[in-house]
């Protein structure tokens, strides 16, 4: 659906997109991830033809975005991240305007807009002026305008920013629909957000592609990062000692519990002592530990797995690839 | 061409749904009243808008356009709309003469109020029909050319104030102070500034003549004018 090669984007002398490539198949949702000033934008810009690119090619739907610029445009749905809309006009003249604009006739825009008037809850405010609409209804006016002519690729730029917990969470699964009939693309910093929605994810820092995948990939690829947190009483010592033995563990580190420095005291008296444990790679020690508990008559009264998210990962990455770039 | 047609209707709407139209008509309405019941409505006098036109409305249309046109493109550009306008499958081509067709339309509504002033010479004396029908192609001229020059200066910037001042100051320049400067000096420079002296164009359509020097004076100012807006829209995308 969208193939990208080598894409460059300058602004004078700023690098905003720095050699990048990807392929996005049709269907599915594609989450862009990135901190601020990664180069989403830019990127999301030269694929819906706003901006041409300074290197590289990019194709949508296997039109070329610079030299057939006009059929990419028919094809995409894009939503820009401040949400441009006309503020005089009415909800529904603005969307039969925009239905004008891509050379809908009467009854194709009638029928998109009472489909789209459906799909992202206009009803209530297609009849009033743009101008007098919260910030939440503003994006969904702005999304309806995107999926008017059912285009073949949707690309939304920060399609939750503004909105309020509950929109963000049926914004979200709007998104998670429209991945069934469409090619979505959606840019966020928000990682919780491309966890939940996004088939797959490209993580972009610095305007480099710094990992890609499937948002389970991705936390696979961080998993051995993660450790098993147990609560135990007991002999300190001992337990430090025994613990260490068992198969799997790679290292550990003991704190009294309630790390406030204040009631350190008291929980040391109490005896419950916070064991992490770092495992080797694709082992799982979790049965082990708690036999060792038993057999040693300690106390356990918490053992999980404190799984790695993709933040995590996230902050891992792009913090990466700024230290590598400091350094030149 | 159905694009440029939806977007001038928009612009049109757009005009009625915010109040600088409504100041622009009463401006106008004021001024060119003010100057045909002074000049022209007086015992004795001729039975034309020649008095009017020489001089007042040149001068009413110099303030009144730019003020339509400043926010065409501006505003556009302010808010981030230019972005989903430029990402639908329109070209920069439609955009432009969609906003110039428009404005137009607006000032032939500001034209068609002027007609209440023929309809009360007539009343009065013998108006000559044909010498009315000149001074309004005249005037179709020269609106315009003022709004291409306008939409130009709109395209240029995201501060409307920036775009009406640049447009009043050129419009002043090519349409009063031309002809001035080119008395100051010699040889080509002369010709060119007494070829662009807007007013001058102007005059002829006024005294109830059509000369073609006019007619593609004017075609040829207003299609660059409005040929530069397409290039600057342009240049935007490469900012």
């Amino acid at each position: 659906m969208v193939r990208v090669e080598n894409l460059t984007k300058r602004y004078g002398s700023l690098l905003a997109v720095d050699n990048i490539s990807f392929t996005v198949e049709r269907g599915g949702v594609l989450g862009f991830l990135g901190p601020n000033g990664a180069g989403k934008t830019t990127t999301i810009r030269i694929l819906s033809c706003y901006h041409p690119a300074s290197g590289g090619t990019a194709t949508v739907a296997g039109f070329d975005v610079f030299r057939q610029s006009l059929e990419v445009r028919r094809r995409v749905g894009y939503l820009p991240e401040s949400t441009p809309l006309y503020p005089e006009m009415r909800t529904k003249e603005y969307l039969d305007f925009r239905g004008k604009l891509r050379g809908m006739s009467r009854d194709e825009r009638i029928s998109s807009i009472r489909r789209v008037a459906e799909s992202c809850w206009l009803g209530s405010f297609i009849d009033r002026p743009i101008g007098q609409l919260s910030k939440g209804m503003k994006q969904r006016v702005g999304l309806a305008d995107a999926m008017l002519h059912d285009p073949d690729l949707l690309i939304l730029d920060e399609p939750t920013i503004g909105l309020d917990p509950t929109q963000i969470r049926e914004t979200r699964s709007l998104i998670k629909e429209l991945g069934d009939r469409h090619t979505v693309m959606l840019s966020s910093h928000i990682l919780h957000e491309v966890e939940q929605t996004c088939d797959q994810t490209i993580i972009i820092a610095s305007g480099r592609i710094v990992a890609s995948g499937s948002p389970q990939e991705l936390r696979d690829r961080f998993s051995e990062h993660g450790h098993i947190v147990a609560e135990v009483k007991g002999d300190r010592s001992d337990v430090e000692e025994m613990t260490r033995k068992v198969a799997g563990v790679e290292s550990i580190t003991l704190t009294a519990t309630g790390s406030q420095s204040d009631s350190k005291s008291a929980s040391q008296q109490n005896g419950w002592m916070r064991v992490a444990v770092s495992e080797k790679p694709g082992c799982d020690v979790r049965e082990d530990l708690f036999k060792l508990a038993s057999q040693k008559g300690w106390t356990l009264r918490e053992l999980h797995r404190e799984g790695a998210s993709l933040e995590d990962f996230f902050v891992k990455v792009t913090a990466q690839q700024q230290t590598t770039r400091a350094q030149p | 061409m159905a694009v440029v047609c939806t977007m001038a209707r928009r612009e049109l709407g757009a005009y009625f749904l915010s109040p600088i139209a409504y100041a622009v008509i009463a401006i106008y309405l004021f001024a060119s009243g003010l100057a045909f019941g002074l000049g022209t409505f007086a015992n004795n006098a001729e039975a034309s808008l020649r008095y009017m036109l020489e001089f007042w409305m040149v001068l009413i249309l110099v303030f009144v356009l730019p003020m339509l046109t400043m926010r065409l493109i501006s505003d556009e550009l302010r808010t981030g709309t230019i972005e989903t306008l430029m990402t639908a499958p329109v070209s920069e081509t439609q955009i432009v003469l969609g906003k110039f067709f428009g404005a137009f339309a607006f000032y032939l509504i500001l034209l068609a109020t002027l007609l209440l002033y023929p309809i009360l010479l007539s009343m009065y004396g013998n108006l000559d029909m044909a010498l009315l029908i000149c001074n309004y192609i005249g005037l179709l001229f020269l609106g315009g050319l003022y709004i291409a020059a306008g939409l130009f200066f709109s395209a240029c910037t995201k501060h409307q104030v920036i775009a009406v001042l640049a447009s009043f100051a050129l419009l002043a320049l090519m349409t009063f102070a031309s002809q001035g400067l080119a008395q100051q000096v010699d040889g080509t420079a002369r010709a060119v500034l007494q070829q662009l002296s807007v007013r001058t164009h102007f005059m002829d359509f006024v005294q109830g003549m059509i000369d073609t020097n006019h007619v593609v004076f004017f075609l040829t100012t207003t299609a660059m004018f409005l040929f530069f807006t397409v290039k600057r829209l342009e240049m935007q995308r490469w900012k």
